[in-house]
């Protein structure tokens, strides 16, 4: 019997055989954490350790909060730079750098065949080029700090085959939508999820980052695609030398579901789970208050020339506020460098500092009683955006962009 | 035994414990004031020491956020039941040292105000609506839950 891709990495890094199910203990090649990193220091002198036992390994960035809301998060974040500082931390990404998902992989510490763990859900996200990335809590991830390790349960995998082309209109992020809808929150439960079929070749990396962050909404442990020729070039390495790092092809899946690509419209997610999931169609003309492009969902420079494309030469609707935040200053640069920001400008969207933004309710952009926002995050639950009278749609960049023109959900096919 | 308190599937963290919180209450007292904040305002003036959460599947969906553990566990939730768990949610339990259960029997019997008391060295659980038997934990998960959750046990093994 083969082995998947999860049973590879879990047996490279116990030394062992191990299979699915399996509880072992292992050693991550890198822990990521962000602003929870203040909270996570403190729970080293109650462990009655000072020191990280490989602070090479701790990549923290300050995204969630950025810049500091009041004085509070920034006594967080002060107390986080101290840290960093004392423990002689190299990879501290300060505010403005970018949403910590982001920079696991535009940094390069994502790599296929790694081992990442991270005090975040969304952590996942670093399975687009072939890592095997799941999410953590805290006082674990003050663990990983103390003793380089942690006990995780080799996963089972669901394999998810894909095929066929988009529509013009319709992106990773409808897919993403379409599949939890289908499956539901919970139907990656406790799995990996590997991605696969025909349909893959013509996903680039970030198409891949989409897929894998949601994967988190599926109740999944990590979301994993297979490293190709497009990863290949995404890292600048030549192609074949990380096949070993594929699921065999006898290898024991708990299921595999296949997804037409080619069928499928734009979708959004209506309040308040993730997994209820709609064509635009019926929710067309449900008015909103606030439209949000951005986050470690969708804030990547393909989403960004998505926006320009379909507000260029047009304007967000008077009683609309569209909120942009770039994933990371890199994209933020890059959407200088191609014209992008300036037609955005004058469609009268707002540029936003590069960060979680509103996306968990803590500042820029929080919601009113009673207020709609259609965003391309990747949580709608009741009060995440500050209140619990508002409500949260999700749906992909071409969607916000379109529906913010029409101050109402609207289908993005016209523009494509 | 204490009181049941019963809720439907897929419970998220942000219900459990507000976002907006997460980087400001960081003491156990203030954290539990928000417990279930969204999802049930009245919980805390009504919670008990002992009292225990049930619930349907994907308990603790969403957030890697500890605090939405650790505000009801501060609250006095002595254990939480559940047809499934989220699994970030679940290792948060652990690491907190609140037991979670999957029993799923359990978790589609019993009622909001039943009573029940959790038996972890008995692998019971006994209730108002009879008693429900689980599975050890794996050595790696009971040796956590022994020590009182992973803070104890580090600093059992690690401190220095």
């Amino acid at each position: 019997m083969g082995k998947t891709f999860s049973e590879k990495v879990f047996s490279a890094k116990a030394g062992r055989e191990v299979r699915a199910g399996e509880i072992v203990t292992l050693e991550p090649d890198y822990i990521l954490t962000h602003d929870n990193s203040a909270a996570i220091l403190k729970k080293l002198p109650a462990i009655g350790v000072t020191r990280l036992k490989y602070p090479e390994r701790a990549v923290i960035v300050l995204d969630h909060v950025t810049p500091a809301a009041d004085s509070k998060h920034a006594a967080n974040h002060k107390a986080i730079r101290e840290f960093v500082a004392a423990q002689g931390i190299k990879h501290f990404y300060d505010v403005g750098f970018g949403v910590c998902h982001q920079v696991m992989v535009e940094e390069g510490f994502a790599y296929p065949g790694r081992l990442i763990l991270g005090s975040d859900s969304h952590t996942p996200t670093a399975g687009a080029v072939g890592a095997f990335a799941a999410g953590i809590g805290r006082t674990e991830t003050a663990g990983v700090w103390v003793t380089g390790g942690l006990w995780l349960r080799c996963p089972e995998t669901v394999r998810l085959e894909l095929t066929g082309r988009f529509q013009p209109h319709v992106s990773a992020k409808d897919l993403a939508l379409a599949i939890i809808g289908r499956i539901g929150a919970d139907g990656a439960l406790y799995y990996a999820v590997e991605y696969a079929g025909e349909a893959t070749e013509a996903l680039d990396i970030a198409d891949r980052m989409v897929l894998c962050n949601l994967a988190a909404e599926m109740g999944a442990k990590n979301g994993y695609f297979p490293p190709d020729t497009v990863t290949a070039q995404f890292l600048g390495e030549p192609d074949g030398k990380h096949a070993a790092l594929h699921s065999d092809e006898d290898a024991e899946y708990v299921q595999k579901l296949g997804f037409d690509l080619s069928v499928l419209d734009a979708m959004v997610a209506a309040p308040h789970t993730v997994d209820n999931v709609k064509p635009v169609g019926e929710l067309k003309g449900k008015h909103i208050d606030q439209a949000l492009i951005g986050t470690c969902t969708n804030g990547r420079i393909e989403d960004i020339r998505t926006a320009a494309k379909v507000l260029t030469g047009r304007r967000v609707a008077a009683s609309v506020r569209l909120l942009i935040f770039p994933a990371s200053m890199k994209v933020y640069r890059q959407a200088l460098e191609e014209g992008l920001v300036a037609p955005l400008v004058d469609a009268a969207a707002v540029w936003m500092n590069p960060g979680c933004g509103p996306c968990l309710g803590a500042h820029e952009g929080a919601l009113a009683p009673g207020e709609v926002c259609l965003s391309t995050a990747n949580r709608n639950f009741k009060g995440r955006m500050g209140d619990p009278n508002s409500e949260i749609y999700l749906a992909s960049p071409a969607t916000v962009a379109a529906s913010a023109i029409a101050g109402k959900i609207a289908s993005p096919r016209e523009y494509f | 035994m204490g009181k049941v308190f019963k809720y439907g599937d897929d419970v998220n963290t942000d219900v459990l414990f507000p976002g907006k919180y997460t980087y400001t209450a960081m003491e156990p007292a203030e954290m539990a004031q928000h417990a279930l904040e969204d999802l049930d305002p009245q919980f805390f003036k009504r919670v008990q020491p002992g009292d225990i959460i049930v619930a349907g599947k994907n308990f603790g969906c969403g957030s890697s956020r500890e605090q939405a553990v650790l505000a009801p566990k501060y609250a006095g939730v002595a254990a939480v039941i559940a047809v499934s768990f989220a699994r970030i949610f679940y290792r948060n339990c652990i690491n907190s040292g609140l037991p979670a259960l999957v029993l799923p029997d359990a978790a589609r019997t019993l009622e909001d105000g039943d009573e029940a008391e959790v038996d972890l060295a008995a692998g019971v659980v006994r209730t108002s609506k009879g008693d429900f038997t689980f599975p050890p934990f794996p050595p790696e998960v009971q040796a956590i839950l022994d020590a009182g959750g992973l803070i104890e046990y580090l600093r059992e093994h690690y401190a220095k």
